[in-house]
């Protein structure tokens, strides 16, 4: 037998191994047997165990977010694929690069609706970038070959690989990555020259700029968001960043203006609303992003730099695009830059700075913490604290989805890229735990901290057992209100404070529920205990559990209430005690 | 806004592999494109493209978003609007069933002549005509046959091809 024969089965974990793939995270089913047959007999793919089909998707986004890698999953047929779903539409909305490999009944038996078949690459094709159906072991090589080229490449997503059992069985040949040619998908990476000439024209004679700045400056990798800070530095420009965007710039920078949109500073957002040129950076325009569409940052010129094509005028009309990888975008702006070293119009820059400084001193994330042992603990304290007494060690923080995932964004500071994992586009409760997993695996000397909410906590509470059984030293930070937080707030702004079903009853005690895994649990209840309780999580070396318990009814500010524009954003909700939502603002999510 | 809507023709070329209509349906579904007619076969000698031709409409934003979308499906090769690259022609194919006696029976077989249609069924009660044309001949024919009869229609929507020696595989 030559020694390139093999089962099907033996041809993925090696396709794998080839990629450079270190570790996935999966779960076994009868339609995986040869694939972890395959696993067992090999020692260069580590298999992390999970819990839940949804919580290896989250684990592997965590994973490929904060190394830049693919990362991959490997789940049994029918309900194995179908609970993978929620987290390749999270992994797709923000731009994951995943393979998520499936078993399938074998391929005389499909469409005959056999034990756990589902019409997995049906199901999935709008929730992935792309998938295969892979019916004949001749063909395997060259998929599994090509889709981590289409993960990973352009406008990173997911890739679904659907393997009938038979399929897996079959011998055939294997094939290098070296030797796998690529289709005509090929995105462009450079930018047009003369567009970019323009670009750089326009920006130069700003009045009032703004750099918008998006997680495509992350995905476009490191370098590119070196280059993009240059830029920013270099003209001295004011710069926002979306969610998805935070820590492309150091936050640290006199020049960050915070995180715009929904929950975002006031004077990121009256800068967008005011600004006369926007230089949109590897973002999307999403609508927690521009509030009322038609009122979006009515009198500005807009360059809009993104490596998707049809990322470009979907929301909002722009006057330069410009198509093409951030990294080689961002550094053709700079070589004309530096050629032409251009002079701006220092007055009007001068003045512009004024002006956001004026905003910046509205002091819009300010709150109240009183320092009684009677008072309680403000979400926004426990997490300022928890980035103070972390700042001076290389953290990874994640999220789960609610208020305390917006206060994290507005207080937890970041200077490098990868190092904040967040669903943003599908906004997937429970992504945070898993996540936090799966940056765990990659850095195993890290700190990984989850800030949580305890109802988010609830939704992938399973993979406890995963860090439990890896040892892994996850820190869940829960913020704990005893609300769904985020629709507590709605409820009050829009709905008459009717909290209809938002109070999270029947909670777990956290801390017995850590000891229960044999981690470690830990409680505050009052502002002095805050730093302890910090201090004793990061001390301790395994996984730990913190119950942060907080004051239940504070609204998280500023806000953007749906359907208002960014100039229309609130301070606090009791200055409306009246809402003042429009029709159309009511029916937005 | 839903003043300037604009009907576009577009040739869209795949890879001719399991599924690929489906993305591209889905697609439009999924998005909430409009979809006016759609065909699809394959065109390559070797069977390994096909070629679909959709026509649609929308704001000019709109169509953007559609090519730029239909763009990102990995087993499209190329899309082309041929409604806004320039002069191509129209075609589109019907069969039509009518059913009808006396003086409008003869008043159709009239019609079909002026409009060029062939007979290939006749019956005592009906003829099925064949027609192929531009979308506005075949809509005026229909009009026509629809007053003198019961009728049954089986269309092949609309294809379409740039006028002179330019290919949408070349340019
Ligand atoms: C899977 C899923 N279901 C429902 C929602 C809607 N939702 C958004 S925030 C939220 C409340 C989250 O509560 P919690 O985790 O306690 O966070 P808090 O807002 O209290 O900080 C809900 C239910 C969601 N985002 N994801
Ligand atoms: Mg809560």
């Amino acid at each position: 037998m030559s020694e390139n024969r093999m089962s099907g089965a033996e041809i993925v974990i090696k396709a794998l191994a080839d990629q450079g793939v270190e570790v996935i995270f999966g779960y076994p089913g009868g339609a995986v047997l040869p694939l972890y047959d395959a696993i067992f007999k090999q020692n260069r793919v580590k298999h992390i165990l999970v819990r839940h089909e949804q919580g290896a998707v989250h684990m592997a986004e965590g994973y490929a977010r904060s190394t830049g890698k693919t990362g991959v999953v490997l789940v049994t047929s029918g309900p194995g694929a179908t609970n993978a779903v929620t987290g390749l539409t999270d992994a797709l909305m923000d731009s994951v690069p995943l393979i998520c490999l499936t078993g399938q009944v074998p391929t005389h038996l499909i469409g005959n609706d056999a034990f756990q078949e589902a019409d997995t690459t049906g199901i999935t094709r709008p929730c992935t970038k792309h998938n295969y159906l892979v019916k004949d072991v001749a063909d395997l090589p060259s998929v599994m070959h090509e889709a981590f080229y289409i993960a990973a490449s352009g406008r990173p997503g997911p890739v679904v690989i659907d393997l009938p059992k038979d399929v897996q069985f079959a011998e055939g040949e294997y094939i290098g990555p070296e030797k796998v040619e690529q289709r005509h998908y090929q995105p462009q990476k450079t930018g047009d020259p003369q567009s970019i000439k323009e670009a750089v024209d326009l920006i130069a004679k700003a009045k009032r700029p703004i750099f918008y700045i998006g997680g495509g400056c992350i995905n476009s990798g490191i370098a590119s968001c070196r280059a993009v800070t240059e830029l920013v530095k270099l003209t001295g420009y004011p710069a926002t960043t979306t969610l998805m965007g935070l820590g492309a710039i150091p936050s640290s920078s006199p020049q960050w203006l915070g995180m715009l949109g929904m929950h975002g500073t006031y004077e990121a957002n009256l800068a967008m609303h005011g600004c006369d040129v926007m230089i949109a950076v590897g973002a999307r325009f999403d609508d927690r992003v521009t509030g009322r569409i038609d009122a979006f940052s009515p009198g500005s010129k807009k360059i809009h730099i993104d490596i998707d094509p049809s990322s470009i005028n979907k929301n909002v009309a722009v006057d330069i695009p410009i198509i093409g990888d951030i990294g080689s975008v961002i550094s053709q702006m700079l070589d004309v830059w530096k050629k032409k070293s251009p002079k701006i119009d220092g007055k009007a820059i001068e003045n512009w700075w004024k002006q956001l400084d004026e905003w910046r001193s509205v002091d819009c994330l300010q709150y109240e913490q009183g320092s009684s042992p009677k008072d309680s603990i403000k979400p926004q304290y426990a997490i300022q604290r928890l980035y103070e007494l972390t700042k001076d060690r290389e953290t990874f923080i994640t999220t789960e989805v609610g208020q305390h995932q917006m206060w994290a964004a507005q207080f937890y500071k970041f200077e490098e890229p990868n190092h904040w994992m967040t669903s943003g586009g599908l906004g997937t409760m429970g992504y945070g735990l898993p996540a936090a997993i799966g940056v765990q695996v990659a850095h195993p000397d890290k700190l990984v901290v989850d800030i949580a909410g305890e109802g988010s906590t609830m939704m992938n509470i399973q993979e406890l057992g995963t860090m439990a059984q890896y040892n892994l030293p996850v820190k869940v930070f829960i913020i704990n209100n005893e609300w769904l937080g985020m629709v507590r707030q709605w409820q009050e702004l829009l709905h008459g404070g009717r909290y209809a079903e938002s109070y999270s009853a029947g909670l777990p005690d956290f801390i017995k529920l850590a000891e229960s895994y044999g981690m470690t649990g830990l409680r505050a209840t009052q502002p002095d205990q805050v730093d302890s309780v910090i201090a004793q999580m990061l001390e301790t070396p395994g996984p730990v559990i913190v119950d942060m318990v907080v004051s239940k009814e504070e609204n998280c500010l500023p806000m953007i209430p749906g359907g208002a524009a960014h100039n229309e954003i609130l301070l606090g909700l009791n200055e409306h005690e009246e809402q003042t939502q429009s029709e159309d603002g009511m029916v937005l999510v | 806004m839903k003043n300037n809507i604009e009907r576009h023709v577009l040739a869209v070329l795949v890879d001719n592999e399991p599924g690929v209509l489906a993305r591209v349906v889905g697609l439009f579904s999924g998005r909430g494109y409009n979809i006016e007619s759609l065909t699809v076969a394959t065109v390559s000698e070797d069977d390994s493209s096909s070629r679909i031709n959709v026509v649609t409409s929308g704001t000019p934003m709109i169509i953007e978003q559609i090519k730029a979308q239909l763009e990102r499906l990995v087993p499209v090769q190329e899309v082309n609007d041929l409604t806004a690259e320039g002069p191509h022609v129209e075609h589109e194919f019907i069969l039509i069933k009518i059913t009808n006696t006396g003086p409008e029976r003869l008043e159709a077989l009239r019609i079909a002549d002026i409009f060029r249609a062939r007979v290939v069924d006749t019956a005592v009660d009906s003829f099925v005509f064949s027609i192929n044309g531009s979308p506005e001949k075949i809509e005026s024919f229909l009009e026509l046959m629809r007053n003198l009869g019961m009728v049954e229609i089986a269309r092949s929507g609309v294809v379409a091809i740039k006028r002179g020696e330019k290919r949408i595989d070349n340019d």
